[in-house]
């Protein structure tokens, strides 16, 4: 590495248009281009039905949840687990905002709405943004008792504060229609909603983590004395990412309930913030790149492995069927990380071209190693 | 003229009196060193100085950067308010962030004095790309000063022993202290490292214009380094002067130092 580019490299610069830089972007710009003709020949309904589109949206909205939680839990190094109640928050304000009064007065037919919510219409996008608003909101109420808190009691107090959303949001019945929840949410989150929105959280976050800002967080993850002492105020750090995180959640919750069209308190129950955590660990706690596929994975598998709560009969016993069976997979799942995979799949490291690249050389040099000592002692193809 | 003083700051838990009516005065640009035996309460000190304590009674105070004349009480605020007021540590036992790399770790003491807003930055606004940019240059530079500058894309915690000693002193330095802590700098070091620590702590004084607080535990770089010297024993300071009176100081022999076995 010559003088001029050891500088660039430490000043955070990317160097010149360097021959592999000019790949790299090359190869995001192809991708990009891929996964708008997927998405558009999907949403025409040429490659996929509207059953696994439904999956991919959820991969979105699950994605964008995971994010949100592993900023604060994996970035910052705060164990919260509000994440449910902050989705839960968003997916009724955005919701609220965007069914037509008509069908408001078919859903709330047990008690009617109130007079100020009863006409309120506006476009999804600000209807998501004021729904991630007021759970930012929420996060930033509750983020002042309880981020003087550590560890697990940091976990219980969210967890807490949660479950207090949702008590809320069951009882508040002119508001919310109580348990009864809401339906005929206007599907208007398609695939390039979920998508789009998925990229800029995730563009945020990359710049973010990339700023004085993001290494102040993982100091406090790191360390939280030495960072202090250093003069990172821990509360302010801490309020951010929890108030940023509280807003991604509202936003992938708003999205959800557009995705799913019904929404009742209880699917947001605590099972969701493990569901979601899930995820994190899963892909590795600090990885962006590992809450995306994590996310991916978990949604689809979660879908693929429906069968195995219809029963099976497995020759010498017969299970009968049991709502749930499914869950079980992932617990295995979990246990397997937990015992090889401590860091997740991915780590604390992210997706590049080059890591890739890396990766399939590796692999090739493998395979021809493998392929000499077989067949060819001499020469033999060399990768 | 005195940049930091405490008065009287005891420091209770429970029953236990870690610290007891200490007294103590750095003038600018002096080395001071606190010795004493283990748990006679020299970091506990540090951490009421600091602000990782509240001391129990008694006053600390700090001279104002712009005005060394004006003293701030700074009792009982928290840390990083504290270190934004100029005063910088490093830990007995060391802290650096391990999952960033040494460039990192100097660039993140850098944050306090960041003038731009979180969305400013994260938008990337032209004056946040200018304060990075000097950030990194003043980064670079403090790692140059203490012979890191080479090894800025590395993990901090694979560094040797010795070098991260140095990183955290120059993580310390970019907060743009007065006063610097030294918590057992020599701690681990080697005997040549030792030797070229008395040398280094005197040019960064210089260099940066601090007054040095340290707690040693090496008796040859604490005599030849600073000007004045605190004695802690069980809390209470039974002995202060220079490294010549310390030395003749019969109860500092006794708690401390002890006699010379010749036999």
């Amino acid at each position: 590495m010559n003088q001029l580019e050891n500088r660039n490299a430490y000043m955070g610069l990317a160097g010149r248009m360097s021959k592999k830089r000019r790949r790299n972007v090359t190869l995001t710009i192809v991708f990009l281009m891929l996964l708008g003709a997927f998405i558009y020949c999907a949403s025409k309904g040429f490659v996929l039905g509207t059953y696994e589109i439904r999956i991919l949206r959820l991969c979105g909205v699950y994605s964008i949840a995971a994010l949100s939680m592993n900023l604060v839990n994996g970035f910052t190094g705060q164990f919260s687990l509000g994440q449910a109640g902050f989705m839960a928050m968003g997916a009724y304000v955005t919701s609220l905002l965007i069914i037509p009064a008509a069908q408001k007065a078919a859903i709330y037919y047990v008690h009617p709405i109130v007079p100020w919510l009863k006409d309120v219409q506006i476009p999804f996008l600000f209807a998501l943004l004021i729904g991630g608003l007021v759970s930012a909101l929420c996060a930033f109420l509750i983020g002042f008792p309880v981020l003087r808190l550590r560890g697990d009691y940091l976990a219980i107090a969210t967890l807490g504060f949660s479950e207090i959303i949702r008590i809320i949001l069951t009882n508040a019945i002119p508001v919310t229609n109580g348990s009864l929840g809401l339906k005929n949410i206007p599907n208007t989150a398609n695939l390039w909603w979920t998508t789009i929105v998925t990229a800029v959280v995730i563009i945020f976050l990359l710049r973010m983590m990339k700023t004085s800002y993001g290494r102040a967080f993982k100091a406090i993850r790191d360390d939280d004395i030495a960072a202090e002492a250093m003069g990172i105020s821990l509360f302010k750090h801490k309020m951010i990412a929890f108030v940023i995180g509280g807003f991604l959640a509202g936003i992938s919750g708003g999205l959800l309930g557009s995705v799913v069209g019904a929404i009742t308190p209880n699917y947001f129950r605590f099972t969701l913030a493990y569901e979601i955590l899930l995820i994190v660990v899963l892909g590795g706690m600090g990885s962006i790149t590992g809450s995306v596929i994590g996310a991916c994975i978990v949604t689809i598998a979660k879908e693929k492995l429906r069968f195995l709560d219809a029963g099976m009969n497995l020759g010498f016993v017969k299970i009968p069927p049991i709502d749930g069976m499914r869950m079980l997979v992932f617990s295995l799942l979990l246990m397997i990380i937990i015992l090889f995979y401590r860091r997740g799949l991915f780590g604390s490291r992210e997706f590049s071209w080059n890591g890739l690249f890396r990766i399939i050389r590796r692999i090739g040099a493998w395979f021809g190693r493998l392929f000499r000592r077989r067949g060819h002692p001499e020469g033999g193809a060399d990768a | 003229m005195s940049v930091l003083k405490t008065e009287n700051a005891t420091m209770r838990f429970g029953g236990v009196v870690a610290v007891e009516n200490l007294n103590l005065q750095l003038e600018k640009g002096e080395i001071v060193a606190i010795i004493g035996p283990n748990g006679a309460g020299k970091t506990t000190a540090f951490n009421m100085i600091t602000g990782v304590y509240t001391p129990t009674e008694g006053k600390i105070f700090v001279a104002a950067k712009e005005d060394e004349e004006t003293l701030i009480d700074i009792t009982g605020r928290r840390p990083d308010r504290i270190t934004s007021l100029g005063i910088a540590r490093t830990f007995q036992n060391i802290r650096l962030f391990g999952q960033m790399t040494v460039l990192e770790n100097v660039l993140l003491a850098s944050h306090l004095r960041l003038k731009s807003k979180f969305f400013g930055a994260v938008i990337g606004w032209p004056h946040y790309h200018k304060e990075e940019k000097q950030m990194r240059i003043h980064a670079m530079e403090l790692l140059e000063r203490v012979g890191l500058a080479e090894f800025w894309d590395e993990q901090a915690t694979s560094l040797p022993y010795g070098k991260q000693r140095r990183l955290e002193i120059a993580r310390a330095l970019a907060t743009e202290p007065s006063i610097l802590l030294l918590d057992e700098p020599a701690a681990g070091m080697n005997p040549k490292e030792t030797l070229e620590l008395t040398e280094f702590v005197r040019n960064i004084r210089d260099e940066f214009q601090l007054s040095i607080l340290l707690i040693e535990h090496h008796m040859q770089i604490v005599m030849d380094i600073s000007d004045r010297i605190y004695v802690l024993d069980f809390g209470k300071t039974i002995a202060s002067g220079t490294p010549a009176e310390i030395q003749a100081n019969e109860r500092v022999i006794d708690a401390y130092l002890g006699v010379a076995d010749d036999d």
